[in-house]
């Protein structure tokens, strides 16, 4: 007995502890794996790891199952569409996509949505409530519908989507850096800068902004997966990225007709969108718990 | 009038900074006059909300905005009145020409960065020039603060260092564009008193090197014998007793004075309670015609509750303002 609790002593090291945390303490091991293997390698090397050809399909290759299905074979490892197109194939391309609609729109978004709230916040007076009213309306509307309408008046193209997706977004940022920006510049070194010299510019862009990064930081990934998802729902209602360029919504959209004779053409994308959103969203709770000071080395 | 030091370097004449609130005008700063010499330190002494902080921050027309605003009254910066300049100008004027010293190291320092890397945003804001030389004048900066091994502590951030060095490193970048006048705001309230007394020493080495102008705002009598040439003693927006600090110490005028000095607690007795100026000092926003001091003075007349007693020469250098004096 004494024996067993002198060395259960020394095992509580910052490792064991570290395991006993709750899963979101945890390194996202897993999460990072999928995400790499999932989104940011096919979205890169796409035209290297897709066996086939994602836009031209083969007639007499149509609603091939997959590889371990009877019927399927290894040709087409995820199976074919109903015009013959290799579902893995269009997964990859459509990786790419996703991993450039999601890089495009959070910066678009998140250059608006800064700008915005650190003018708000530093500020404040007359011009923050003009901004964060326009937050209160932009997180008000209707997504789906804004979105449609858009698309109806511009029409459907690449553009398009991260147009949609940043008008959509940008509040979140303005909101948070607002928020933030509120309590640093009350801080002291701010007066300091003030003393020195600096412009409302420089105080802005050089003395605050670092200081918000890291919650920006958490935003941004934990965005990039709803990102995804806004773009895979446009994709699925047609609003999206014009076809035939694969996207993963626009794929479940073509399988949904199909579903009860062929469910691998919709099932697959919708795997892959669920696992990436999934991951970012682990991703982005790790991240906001690792980056946050205040629960560093407890 | 001590003529050993040099030329006036900031002049102030009839300063008067309101805050415009919900509930009235407050007169912070009403009405305020001194000069500064070249090498000289004047102490600004007043207990808290009397307006020394705002007369600091009117120097450098940084008052909150937009609640307070400067009505009236002129600010010579050399000769120029500060007044008149735009903000970009007063934006070169900052830092460069005259800086200030904040309370609270602690917060002063912007806790993302490194200190060289602060050193280099502030004297970057008005020396455009290559880093190497920038870097050569932040660490002429720390050398001057005497931080030991500038070299290696310009990639230290603020949570790696004391107190007391935070503050040297939040003093050398008040000094890194050599200005010519420095504003010092209790720079040493949050430090312990062996730091308070070296960080002192420190302001006047510096002050010697380099000729600068400081002016020192406290409600610590012993620092203002410590570190002070003159000093100015406000009450409620007004300055009422200026003077060489000997004449300040050894003949207050002003029955606010006196009882400022009373209540500083003397080591050496153990008295069974500290003297404390009875009531509290008035409401900023609605003054008496008379001396403000009036409700608490213990020699006041009907005529002070009447009329602001105009200054009264004292000594050379040295006045007040009270009505007791016009007789002398």
């Amino acid at each position: 007995m004494a024996q067993a609790t002198s060395q259960s002593v020394p095992s509580i090291t910052p490792e064991s502890t570290t395991r006993l945390m709750t899963p979101s303490r945890r390194f996202p091991g897993l999460p990072l794996f999928i995400l790499v293997f999932l989104l940011v390698l096919p979205g890169i090397f796409a035209p290297f790891l897709a066996p086939h050809d994602p836009i031209r399909g083969s007639l007499r290759a149509r609603l091939k199952p997959p590889a371990w299905v009877q019927g399927g074979s290894l040709t087409h490892p995820l199976g074919t569409d109903k015009v013959g197109r290799d579902i893995l194939s269009r997964i990859i391309y459509g990786a790419r996509i996703s991993l450039a609609v999601s890089l495009v729109a959070i910066v678009v978004s998140g250059v608006i949505g800064i700008t915005l709230g650190l003018i708000a916040g530093y500020f404040g007076g007359k011009l923050d409530a003009l901004i964060m009213r326009l937050v209160d309306i932009s997180l008000g509307l209707p997504v789906i519908l804004l979105a449609l309408v858009f698309v109806a008046v511009i029409g459907p193209s690449f553009g398009t989507v991260i147009i949609v997706t940043a008008v959509l977004l940008w509040a979140r940022y303005a909101r948070q850096v607002r928020g933030e920006t509120l309590s640093i510049r009350e801080r002291d070194f701010i007066a300091r800068a003030r003393v020195a010299g600096a412009s409302h510019f420089r105080i802005m862009f050089r003395y605050i902004f670092p200081n918000v990064i890291n919650s920006l930081t958490v935003l941004a990934t934990l965005q990039i997966g709803a990102i995804i998802l806004l773009e895979s729902a446009l994709s699925f209602l047609g609003a999206g990225i014009p076809r035939p360029t694969p996207t993963w919504g626009a794929m479940i959209a073509d399988g949904r007709e199909l579903i009860v004779v062929a469910w691998w053409i919709a099932m697959f994308p919708g795997l892959a969108i669920m696992l990436t959103v999934l991951s970012l969203n682990l991703l982005g709770d790790w991240l906001r718990d690792y980056l946050d000071p205040k629960l560093r080395n407890v | 009038m001590t003529q050993d030091i040099g030329d006036v370097v900031l002049e102030v004449e009839d300063l008067h900074t309101y805050c415009f609130t919900r509930w009235g005008v407050v007169k912070a700063v009403d009405g305020v006059n001194f000069y500064l010499r070249q090498g000289e330190t004047l102490g600004i002494v007043g207990e808290s909300g009397c307006g020394k902080s705002m007369t600091a921050l009117s120097l450098l027309r940084l008052t909150p905005q937009p609640v307070a605003r400067i009505v009236q009254g002129r600010i010579l910066l050399q000769g120029e009145n500060l007044l008149d300049k735009s903000e970009s100008e007063m934006r070169h004027i900052r830092g460069q020409r005259l800086s200030m010293i904040l309370q609270d190291p602690q917060t002063s320092l912007n806790p993302v960065f490194t200190i060289g890397n602060q050193l280099l945003e502030a004297i970057g804001i008005h020396h455009k020039e290559r880093h190497q030389s920038l870097m050569a004048r932040a660490i002429h900066a720390l050398t001057q603060v005497r931080v030991a091994a500038p070299e290696q502590r310009v990639d230290d951030y603020p949570h790696q260092m004391s107190g007391g060095m935070k503050q040297r490193v939040v003093g050398a970048i008040a000094l890194s564009c050599e200005p010519h006048v420095i504003i010092a705001d209790e720079p040493t309230t949050s430090l312990d008193v062996t730091i308070q007394a070296q960080y002192l020493r420190l302001l006047r080495e510096i002050q010697e090197e380099t000729g600068l102008a400081i002016i020192f705002i406290t409600h610590d009598f012993g620092i203002v014998a410590k570190m002070c040439d003159r000093v100015m003693v406000m009450y409620a927006g007004r300055v009422v007793e200026t003077g060489p600090v000997r004449a300040i110490f050894n003949h207050p005028a002003h029955p606010y004075t006196q009882a400022l000095l009373s209540s500083v607690p003397v080591m050496e007795e153990r008295p069974e309670r500290l003297y404390a100026i009875e009531g509290q000092p008035p409401a900023l926003w609605n003054l008496s015609a008379g001396c403000r001091f009036a409700p608490r003075c213990a020699y006041a007349e009907a005529r002070c509750e009447q009329e602001y007693p105009p200054q009264f020469t004292v000594d050379d250098g040295h006045g007040a303002n009270c009505w007791r004096l016009e007789s002398a």
